[in-house]
């Protein structure tokens, strides 16, 4: 009992060499923990058949052209996946996205009393698409119905909303410069690699945060190699993607947003107390409770971010479109976030999960519909596959989750 | 009470902690009726009882986790109103829980500060700190066996689920310190280990309450004995003066010394 055990924790810290790094990593998969690695591998398998295919699938345009399509549903997945976290599901986003449109739309009509333009238009829509959310939110946590059930309800009420508000017409066109700007507004060249530049050295002056965080209170930092190639990497994709976009329109600002977006909610799951705790109640909501975490409030906030992302992605679509009709928020919306949330590895039991799966799932997603499209297959076709990649990343999630039981005790 | 005097030279007169009258149901099941309860600084006390007694019960109460139907907790010999986890957290009780209540898709450090995260001016985590205080509260626990605190709960034993939960339960300046069955998953050496983890805090003049089944590991360390049958009182002990058997048979066959109204508390089995 006295004497100190060398073994003990923190007496010896795991090493961090390359190799042991390896070695951990290969462990945590055979326990079930399979990280991006499928996703990475899809992707890739993705791109290099279509490729295969048709040479255009990697021009500049049809880039660019991906970068833009996929800007709404990866907005919308982040909020999905925050409410997955939690182990609760939000069917309403895709009609209160749609909402977001109409909000915006009709504020924005000219000559109208009302007449609000650009950014204070699109910051009460979502201002609006955040309250439903909590609304929403209120009646999951403080009623106690299952989120299923009201967000179903919420997707046949803002449904009928939109189809009420813009059924004369039929369609409302936006002709506010700015809000088109939101999807159509591309950056300059100069602007592009400024753009590029500034991301690099922000997660560098983060990267480097961290690690003398770590050192002056004497916690072993992290392997120097794997941080720089990680920097490393960031860098070439970033200056990629811009160098890429540049031979075309140039980098899009919806993607920019998107970018922003995934940055700024990352941040929150990851680096602050209320994403900890969006973890804690999605793991064990009853622990989390008896740790003096206000469980109701942090479930009302997920589903008002959840409402919010909706209503950004919603204004995302408008733009793209120019305008909104009976449409706006229908078809394969719904089921492409969310699959977008699921593909790109966020658990729908909850608790597991990280904000960049709403990026990763909505790629795969999108660069499956945009290579069909290419191709000249039809709908029947994409549905299929995606269902069937949905399939796929659910039974992984399932098989990796009942592993991950099994280790350990 | 001279014995116990002994024992524990620095237990005070006024209870730190006093529970009286406490009723609880959960619907038709009266899992509390009229028990009172109480631990002094310095001393531990035990709390004994068959499965279904309310220990447990009576521990959430105290916690804030179940909300009391009747009866009064005293803190200090004030009056106070538990409402929820923080406000017993704020009066420095602290509990770990039969269930340990850990997030299992957390990893170590991140259990053992939730929901009392250290973070800077703008809200961010303060990472560097936590991890460094987990590590040396574990090694103070003489946790040797837990290989990385960045890992998830899930992961480990139950022994060492075990360990963070308590070590969760220590690391604050705490006045109560409540330990539910904690040495139900643990083998031997480790066993001794949290009795004297257990004797260490109530030197250092906490209120330690342990819920225990092992009668041997509570004649080790408690200095009384509380002692629960059906939801209602049967006796307080002097751990000097009393032996297992009694103890024993108050636990199986007590007579509660308060009857409030219903008879009909016959043992199902
Ligand atoms: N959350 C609950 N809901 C309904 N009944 C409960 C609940 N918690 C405990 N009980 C009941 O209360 C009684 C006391 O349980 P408990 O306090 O867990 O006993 P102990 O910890 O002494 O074994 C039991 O009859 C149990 O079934
Ligand atoms: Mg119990």
């Amino acid at each position: 009992m006295t004497t100190a055990d060398p073994q003990a924790i923190g007496a010896v810290p795991p090493s961090n060499s390359l190799g042991a790094i390896v070695r951990r990593r290969l462990e945590a998969l055979k326990a079930g923990d399979v990280g991006t690695l499928p996703i990475i591998l899809g992707l890739v398998a993705i791109v290099a058949f279509f490729y295969w295919k048709n040479e255009n699938y990697l021009s500049a345009g049809n880039f660019t052209n991906l970068m833009t399509q996929m800007a709404g549903v990866t907005t919308i997945a982040i909020g999905v996946v925050f409410v997955l976290l939690l182990g609760e599901i939000d069917l309403s986003i895709s009609y209160v996205s749609g909402v977001a449109g109409v909000i915006a739309a009709q504020l924005q009509i000219p000559d109208e009393s009302w007449q609000v333009k650009g950014v204070l238009a699109i910051a009460i829509a979502v201002t609006v698409t955040a309250l439903i959310g909590g609304v929403q939110g209120g009646f999951v946590a403080f009623v106690g119905i299952p989120s299923f059930v009201v967000t179903l309800a919420g997707l046949l009420f803002w449904q009928g909303v939109i189809l009420y508000v813009i059924g004369g017409a039929g369609v409302i066109v936006i002709e506010d410069s700015t809000i088109n700007n939101v999807a159509n507004y591309f950056f300059s060249d100069t602007a592009g690699y400024l753009i590029a530049a500034g991301a690099s050295a922000l997660f560098a002056a983060s990267t480097l945060a961290g690690l003398i965080s770590r050192r002056r209170h004497g916690i072993q930092t992290d392997n120097l190699v794997v941080v720089a190639a990680k920097l490393a990497l960031f860098v070439v994709v970033i200056f990629g993607a811009v160098l890429w976009a540049n031979r075309e329109r140039g980098f899009p600002l919806a993607f920019l947003l998107v970018i922003v977006f995934l940055v700024f909610w990352t941040w929150v799951a990851e680096r602050t107390t209320f994403g900890r705790h969006v973890y804690a109640v999605g793991g064990n909501a009853e622990a989390a409770r008896r740790a003096g975490i206000n469980v109701p409030r942090v479930r009302v906030i997920v589903f008002m971010i959840s409402g919010l992302m909706a209503g950004l992605g919603g204004v995302i679509f408008a733009a793209r479109l120019n305008s909104v009709d009976l449409n706006a928020g229908g078809g394969t919306l719904l089921l492409d976030a969310i699959s977008a949330a699921v593909i790109g590895g966020t658990s729908l039991f909850g608790g597991r999960g990280r904000v960049i799966s709403a990026l990763m799932g909505a790629l795969v997603i999108s660069t499956v519909a945009n290579g069909i499209d290419l191709l000249g297959y039809s709908s029947a076709i994409k549905y299929m596959v995606t269902g069937l990649i949905l399939l796929a990343a659910v039974t992984l999630d399932a098989l990796s989750r009942r592993r991950l039981e099994r280790s350990g005790r | 009470m001279t014995a116990t005097a002994e024992t524990t030279p620095t237990a005070s007169a006024t209870p730190t902690l006093e529970a009286r009258g406490i009723r609880k149901s959960f619907g038709s099941v009266d899992a509390l009726s009229e028990v009172d309860f109480e631990v002094r600084s310095g001393e531990v006390m035990a709390l004994v009882g068959d499965n279904g007694a309310g220990k447990s019960t009576l521990i959430k109460c105290i916690a804030g986790i179940h909300p009391l139907d009747d009866g009064e907790v005293r803190f200090d010999g004030e009056r106070v109103s538990i409402s929820g986890p923080k406000d017993a957290v704020k009066l420095g009780i602290e509990v770990v829980y039969q269930d340990l209540a850990l997030c299992d898709n957390l990893d170590v450090v991140q259990n053992i500060y939730l929901g009392r995260e250290e973070r800077d001016w703008i809200g961010r985590l303060r990472e560097a700190p936590m991890e460094k205080r987990t590590a040396e509260t574990l090694r103070g626990l003489r946790v040797t066996t837990i290989r990385s605190i960045r890992q998830q709960v899930a992961r480990l034993s139950g022994g060492q689920r075990q360990s963070v939960a308590i070590g969760r339960a220590v690391m604050w300046n705490s006045r109560v310190v409540i330990l539910d069955e904690p040495t139900a998953a643990l083998g031997v050496a480790q066993t001794q280990q949290v009795l004297e983890l257990v004797r260490r805090l109530s030197e250092q003049g906490l209120a330690v309450v342990l819920i225990s089944h092992n009668l041997h590991d509570i004649f080790e360390v408690a200095d009384r004995i509380t002692v629960l049958r059906l939801g209602r009182n049967v006796a307080v002990y002097e751990r000097s003066a009393t032996t297992q058997q009694e103890v024993v048979h108050a636990i199986t066959a007590g007579i509660p010394t308060k009857v409030a109204g219903i008879s009909s508390m016959e043992e199902p089995a």
